[in-house]
């Protein structure tokens, strides 16, 4: 069946046919029930499913975090809400050390089947405290998975993909797209966590993006085909694992590499994939890789300051004309 | 109790200011002006009012993302707030921090934190600090009641009652943490027992009645001031407006929200004031007027103010000086 709908809506029905069709599935976080959720994507499920299993939280992250671990650890299927990803630092310690690290510890004896989902991004003025995209930080961690949904039907797919996996796997929604709109087909056979996609063919560079950010890289690919470059956009989808076939496969047919992503410059998600190019395709490159991440620097709150700090569609059309005029 | 005349003008004077100078920040934000984030205090300005006049200039505070009012009781100008929430480089914090973001070094007004519980470790190491040093001073740190259940909330009470640390632990309960009520948050909502249990001094004050709180206060500020250690104040409070401008206040019902207003800080302290034969000697028109004035000066002063520099982009990452 398909049909239009907004990324917060495809959540929503994410979470709630989940909680549907199996019973261990319990929602827990800040606000997520009397007040509809932050962003709205709860809106009405307190009503449908009652407080055990729309399980509003205190301001405890640490503590809520933790319990996700310990239930899933006993059997259950939790989705735990962090409101954004600015408060799961308080629950760093739980994530890292206990959900990322039990299978290890416990010589595979505990593994840990929980979903943390949590709004990322910059953009809306929220100034420093507020605005972090640290998902590439996270895929540092091994033991989790890092999923990043940019459409609407990853949205939908990706809460039922993570709540399938037996380990820890961290899902990411902008907070800017969950007023976009697309279509979802919910008999469609989900694409695997782990495989990237090409969104748009091109030949003569790739551009490698996620999230909100593939929304710009789209948006530049198509100014760039009206000064005749043709530029091809891969939504990596999963930041961990990285799919380096389908990223190696672009570059051996582009040559031409340019990734984005909203994380600081220096050791971002972007400087792993430039890596994994440089060790696995460098003989493939026709010139230096490029990136546009965010400059080193808190996010300030004045609107021109946060454009000029995080990745554009100028910026990011910017850098592939230069690109293309390399060696 | 019984105030002078004096003060109690200028407890209705500096309340009136905060009021309109909120109202007129709701007002700014649906034209554009002031954008993300915007908390307002509107209904809560006897605690930090009552609290802030009981300290001196040489004293610290630490406030939430709800700050606005604390800052400009602190001493830092209306006008450089008003820019700061403009975004202006003429604001407090240079425009770069926003509305959950006021800074002044020189008031000792040690800023604004909007990551919830954020700011009361720091007030335990600033107050170390003054204490090691051997100054005569005391930090007053500002926090909600949703803070309470952040285990930051325990590890600073726990750690500033063991080092007997000079702070004024100041929790502004108004009963909702975003939507969540406070009996659905809290297990033992009684914070008096939770402070006690760290064998700290704690103590309950009406925090719509500013007299009242300025009282309790006055006290608290001399316990801690006199090297006895840190002490709880819960004042209990209500938020007149949203959590913040994105909120459709699901959660409580408009008849709650209206019975605390007939409890607002100003129409109680004015009550009192008639009841004591004092209102007719206070020359509220000519305070609403110079209220105004001064809201009008802020806000032209945050419109003449200028952009920074985009080149200046990456400034304030790390020192331009050397350390000392
Ligand atoms: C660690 C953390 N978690 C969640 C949030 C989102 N948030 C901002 S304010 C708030 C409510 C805090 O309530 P309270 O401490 O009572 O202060 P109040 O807003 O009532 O003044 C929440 C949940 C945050 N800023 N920081
Ligand atoms: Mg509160």
């Amino acid at each position: 069946m398909k049909k239009e709908i907004t990324y917060r809506e495809a959540v929503r029905m994410g979470i709630d046919t989940a909680m549907e069709k199996d019973k261990r599935v319990f929602l827990a976080g800040e606000d997520v029930g009397k007040y509809g959720g932050t962003y709205a994507v709860s809106m009405g499920l307190l009503e449908k499913y009652g407080p055990e299993r729309i399980v509003d939280t205190p301001l405890s992250e640490s503590g809520f975090t933790g319990m996700g671990i310990g239930a899933a650890m006993n059997g259950m299927r939790p989705i735990v809400e962090i409101m954004t990803v600015n408060f799961s630092l308080l629950a760093l310690d739980q994530i890292m050390n206990n959900a990322a690290h039990l299978l290890h510890m416990s010589g595979g004896q505990f593994n840990v089947p929980l979903v943390i989902r949590m709004a990322t991004g910059a953009g809306k003025q929220l100034a420093a405290q507020h605005s972090h995209s640290l998902e590439g930080w996270y895929a540092h961690i091994p033991g989790i998975k890092v999923l990043t949904p940019a459409t609407v039907q990853d949205a939908f797919d990706m809460i039922h993909l993570a709540l399938a996996d037996p380990d820890p796997v961290l899902v990411f929604e902008n907070a800017l797209l969950y007023n976009t709109k697309g279509e979802l087909d919910t008999s469609a056979e989900p694409m695997a966590i782990g495989k990237a996609k090409v969104m748009r063919e091109g030949k003569d560079l790739t551009v490698f993006a996620y999230g909100i950010n593939l929304l710009k890289a789209l948006d530049a690919a198509n100014a760039l085909e009206k000064e005749g470059i043709d530029a091809e956009v891969v939504d990596l989808r999963s930041l961990r694992p990285l799919d380096d076939e389908t990223i190696m496969a672009s570059v051996a047919k582009t040559h031409r590499v340019l990734t984005v992503d909203e994380g600081w410059r220096s050791g971002s998600i972007s400087a792993e994939i430039m890596a994994r190019i440089n060790e696995q395709a460098f003989f493939e490159l026709d010139a230096p890789m490029r990136r546009v991440c965010s400059e080193e620097v808190p996010i300030p709150y004045p609107r021109h300051l946060e454009e000029a700090a995080i990745p554009s569609v100028e910026k990011v059309a910017a850098a592939a004309r230069a690109l293309m005029e390399d060696a | 109790m019984s105030p002078s005349l004096k003060k109690a003008e200028k407890f209705y004077r500096q309340m009136l200011l905060l009021r309109r100078f909120e109202q007129k920040c709701a007002e700014l934000y649906t034209e554009q002006k002031i954008r993300g984030f915007l908390h307002l205090y509107i209904g809560e300005e006897a605690v930090a009012t009552g609290v802030i006049d009981a300290i001196e200039d040489k004293d610290g505070v630490v406030g939430t993302y709800r700050e606005h009012c604390h800052a400009i009781l602190k001493g830092v100008p209306a006008e450089k707030v008003m820019a700061e929430l403009y975004g202006k480089m003429e604001g407090c914090s240079r425009g770069r921090g926003g509305s959950m973001h006021l800074f002044d070094k020189e008031k000792n007004f040690y800023g604004g934190y909007a990551i919830v519980g954020g700011g009361l470790p720091l007030a335990v190491g600033i107050a170390l600090a003054d204490k090691r040093m051997g100054r005569d001073r005391v930090t007053v740190c500002f926090f909600g009641d949703g803070a309470v259940a952040e285990g930051e909330f325990h590890e600073s009470m726990n750690l500033a009652q063991l080092w007997e640390l000079p702070v004024l632990f100041v929790c502004e309960n108004n009963l909702y943490g975003m939507g969540t009520h406070i009996e659905r948050a809290q297990s033992e909502p009684d914070f008096i027992k939770k402070a006690k249990s760290y064998a700290m001094e704690a103590h309950r004050v009406d925090g719509m009645d500013v007299l009242k709180v300025n009282d309790a206060a006055k006290k608290a500020v001399k316990h801690v001031r006199s090297g006895k250690g840190p002490l709880f104040l819960e004042c209990q409070t209500y938020r007149f407006r949203a959590h913040s401008m994105f909120d459709p206040e699901l959660y409580r019902s408009k008849e709650e929200v209206e019975e605390w207003k007939k409890r607002g800080p100003i129409i109680t302290l004015k009550k009192y004031l008639q009841e004591n034969g004092m209102w007719e000697k206070i020359d509220a028109d000519a305070i609403e007027k110079e209220v105004e004035k001064e809201i009008e000066k802020a806000v032209e002063y945050a419109e003449k103010g200028s952009w920074e520099p985009v080149s200046e982009l990456t400034r304030f990452v790390y020192s331009e000086k050397e350390a000392k």
